[in-house]
């Protein structure tokens, strides 16, 4: 139990650390917070396997525990969310006693075990690094301990396995191709439909929600860039009293600043403001009763 | 001298490591800078067009001024960020980046001039130096998982879920492709590696497990066409999106310092470390495998794999999500594992006792009888093709009629059919407002 010089220095400065992450796993209330303190003690415990010359040990914890278990947690806990924390209302009645005396047990009898326990010095661990301690691990592992390491794999890749199996699910259909995709969209347009993506939502001065319709090329409404589901449900805006909207409002700038005469005001700026932010109706198209009216009534 | 490594550390005393450790973050710093420069002008070549050329000379300190740019911008915290995580995942990426370099050796024993003392141009080396190579690359990866996480935004978590997955992958298969190197050097320490390719490189006969380590390398460091964590069309900046200033350049350097990594652990594991290219090495007896050359070389190769790294990012494009993992699980591991388990019997019969024309003779025979095999085999694929039309043939889709429960299937109305009222609906379905929309078009 004696360690000399580095060694003792490390573990005097390790120890502390990992006795404080480990306590904060307990106390931390994000469960991300608990998995990054987890990391660290098994960071710390690594780093503690190398001192004691088991540099494959130490390594081997980060890669595989640190590395891709950890990784593994923290895939799922990152899908909970920033907000949640552990709620502390118990579930089941005295839950939190029973937990701490049982603690407290085990406390107590650890602290026993290891203040009446002898630390002889170790023993033969020059022979077991003689080959280096890769080299040793290996010729130990699978000359002596090879059915174990067998019958360890063969549960792994069982357990594997199964896993694959529980989450299987057969397809009910063969999986569409990119070129079967292209083929239906070509096949498709004598009906109307179109082989590029839809067009997006009009942008226009003020306003470039998805309720308003794009203008094609030749100034009209495109109703299609309106997703469908506004359509349906009656909720998109006609493009004609957006650009009325914006007019009335160029038109009430020009009349604030004195510019334009008073038969040039459109009659009730306020009214047209209003239709701009409603949704459509008949009477909104009143201000440009043009093209994209009958295009409405088309409808 | 540490058992198991082929570079002699008895004379290094403390400040000597110190001093080299001082180095190599130099040097990691002065490189990112100069890969900086280097990406940008070679991907300006590719797509003809100067690059940067205006600052120092070739454009040369371009990144230093963008590195002061981004030092003097204000450090923008985000509200709903978690604090502290918020600023320990940066930290966690560069602190592990720069720790790789460590056992990388840039060439033999070297003599410091002016003095008669030689030291190896490594820092460090043990018996599992790569295995420390792939847990600072593991650990590495909680800074951009951290970040993204406690970004409290969506893209950033989104970009760190996928990162999760994608190193996990990855790593799977960087770390098999290393495996057929320690099978065939006998080692894991890098400098006995460097040492056992003296006399041929260990990516001709590990062809193969080679191939997967540079895919997987590109994967590891997120780079294109595997970029996906930070794809910018779909998750704006990915992990990164909400750190500005110093934080993200701490970001930045740790990707390109990563990208240097991996590319001297492929330099030092398949491409012979610091030895010089064959026709140089076979001059003067290999004069040029001692001294200070093999750093030269060792640099040589280092910013060849970096071309590969940025001729990549030139040519491909971004893979999407399902693809890349599809590839990594179903092409990547089973192709890299296969490779192991070939090589080991090689190995096996090697060792008991068979010769090298045996194995040549043999491997022939094999492939000779695979191909006559695949060339003989009965074809399927005739019948079945004939027996599929019929199909079609014989069930013509009756315009306007769908069979809804086809073969016992739920089957979906093809284009022009409508699926009959459903007997459970109680209420008549206004199948003209859905279709009013259709008929604008």
């Amino acid at each position: 139990m004696t360690a000399t010089g580095g060694e003792a220095a490390l573990f005097w400065v390790l120890a502390p650390l990992m006795v404080l992450a480990s306590l904060g796993l307990l106390v931390a209330r994000k469960a991300v917070h608990a998995a990054i303190c987890v990391m660290f003690v098994m960071v710390c415990l690594a780093i503690l396997y190398v001192a004691q010359e088991a540099p494959f040990l130490g390594v081997v914890q980060v890669v595989v525990y640190t590395g891709a278990v950890m990784m593994l947690f923290l895939f799922v806990l990152m899908l909970v969310g920033i907000d949640a924390a552990d709620s502390l209302t118990e579930t089941i009645r005295g839950q939190r006693w029973i937990g701490v005396l049982l603690g407290v047990g085990l406390a107590v009898v650890l602290l026993g075990v290891i203040s009446r326990a002898a630390f002889p010095p170790a023993v033969g661990l020059a022979e077991a690094n003689a080959v280096t301690n890769p080299v040793a691990l290996a010729r130990l592992m699978f000359s002596e301990y090879v059915l174990a390491m067998e019958v360890v794999g063969v549960l792994l890749v069982t357990a594997a396995l199964a896993g694959l199996v529980l989450t299987h699910r057969r397809r009910l259909s063969s999986r569409p191709t990119q070129r079967a995709l292209a083929a239906a969209k070509v096949a498709a347009l004598p009906e109307g439909k179109t082989i590029t993506p839809l067009p997006a939502p009009g942008v226009y001065a003020q306003n470039n929600a998805m309720d308003t319709p794009a203008l094609g090329p030749d100034g009209r409404p495109l109703e299609h860039s309106v997703p469908r589901v506004l359509r349906i449900r009656g909720q998109q805006r006609s493009a004609t009293a957006v650009l009325a909207a914006e007019e009335t409002l160029v038109g009430r700038e020009l009349a604030e600043a004195g510019l334009l005469t008073a038969e040039a005001d459109p009659p009730g700026t306020s009214s047209g403001t209003s239709t701009g932010l409603d949704s459509d109706g008949p009477d909104s198209d009143g201000p440009a009763p043009d093209g994209p009216a009958t295009d409405e009534e088309g409808r | 001298m540490i058992p198991g490594v082929a570079a002699d550390f008895s004379n290094d005393w403390l400040w000597v490591s110190a001093i080299k450790a001082v180095l190599i973050v130099v040097f990691l710093l002065t490189s990112v800078l100069f890969a900086i420069w280097f990406e940008r002008k070679v991907v300006a070549r590719m797509q003809v067009r100067p690059g940067p050329n205006w600052h120092g000379p070739f454009g040369l300190l371009q990144s230093l001024a963008d590195a002061m740019k981004l030092l003097l911008k204000e450090d923008v915290n985000v509200t709903r960020a978690d604090k502290v995580v918020y600023l320990l995942a940066p930290m966690i990426s560069v602190f592990c980046a720069l720790l790789v370099f460590a056992v990388i050796p840039f060439g033999p024993e070297v003599t410091i001039p002016f003095t008669d003392y030689t030291t190896p141009a490594q820092l460090t080396d043990f018996p599992v130096a790569v295995l420390y190579v792939l847990a600072c690359a593991s650990l590495g990866v909680y800074g951009i998982v951290l970040g993204g996480w406690s970004s409290g935004s969506t893209y950033p978590l989104l970009g760190s879920v996928r990162s999760t997955a994608q190193v996990i992958s990855y790593e799977l298969a960087m770390g098999l492709s290393l495996v057929s190197v320690f099978i065939m050097a006998g080692s894991m320490s890098t400098s006995q590696i460097v040492a056992s390719q003296a006399g041929i490189w260990w990516f001709l006969p590990l062809l193969p497990a080679f191939v997967v380590y540079v895919i997987s390398m590109i994967g590891e460091t997120n780079r294109l066409p595997f970029d996906l964590p930070e794809a910018e069309g779909e998750l704006v900046s990915g992990y990164m999106t909400e750190y500005s200033s110093m934080k993200f350049a701490w970001f930045f350097l740790a990707e390109y310092i990563n990208m240097l990594n991996v590319s001297a652990v492929a330099t030092t594991l398949f491409l012979g470390g610091w030895r010089a290219p064959w026709p140089l090495s076979a001059i003067a007896d290999g004069a040029l495998n001692t001294g200070w050359w093999p750093v030269l070389w060792f640099l040589v190769k280092l910013w060849a794999v970096m071309f590969v790294f940025v001729w990549v990012r030139g040519t491909l494009l971004r893979l999407r999500y399902d693809q890349f993992m599809k590839f990594g699980w179903k092409v990547l591991i089973p192709v890299a594992l296969g490779w192991v388990v070939v090589l080991s019997v090689f190995q096996y019969l090697g060792l008991s006792g068979v010769t090298r024309t045996q194995l040549v003779v043999g491997v022939l025979v094999a492939a000779a009888v695979v191909i006559a095999l695949v060339w003989f085999w009965p074809s399927k694929d005739a019948g079945a093709k004939a027996g599929r039309a019929e199909a079609l043939d014989a069930d013509p889709a009756a315009p306007g009629v769908v069979d809804a429960f086809a073969a016992g299937f739920p089957v979906p109305p093809l284009p022009g059919q409508s699926l009959p009222p459903s007997p459970r609906a109680r209420r008549h379905v206004h199948s003209t407002a859905v279709d009013r929309p259709e008929e604008t078009r």
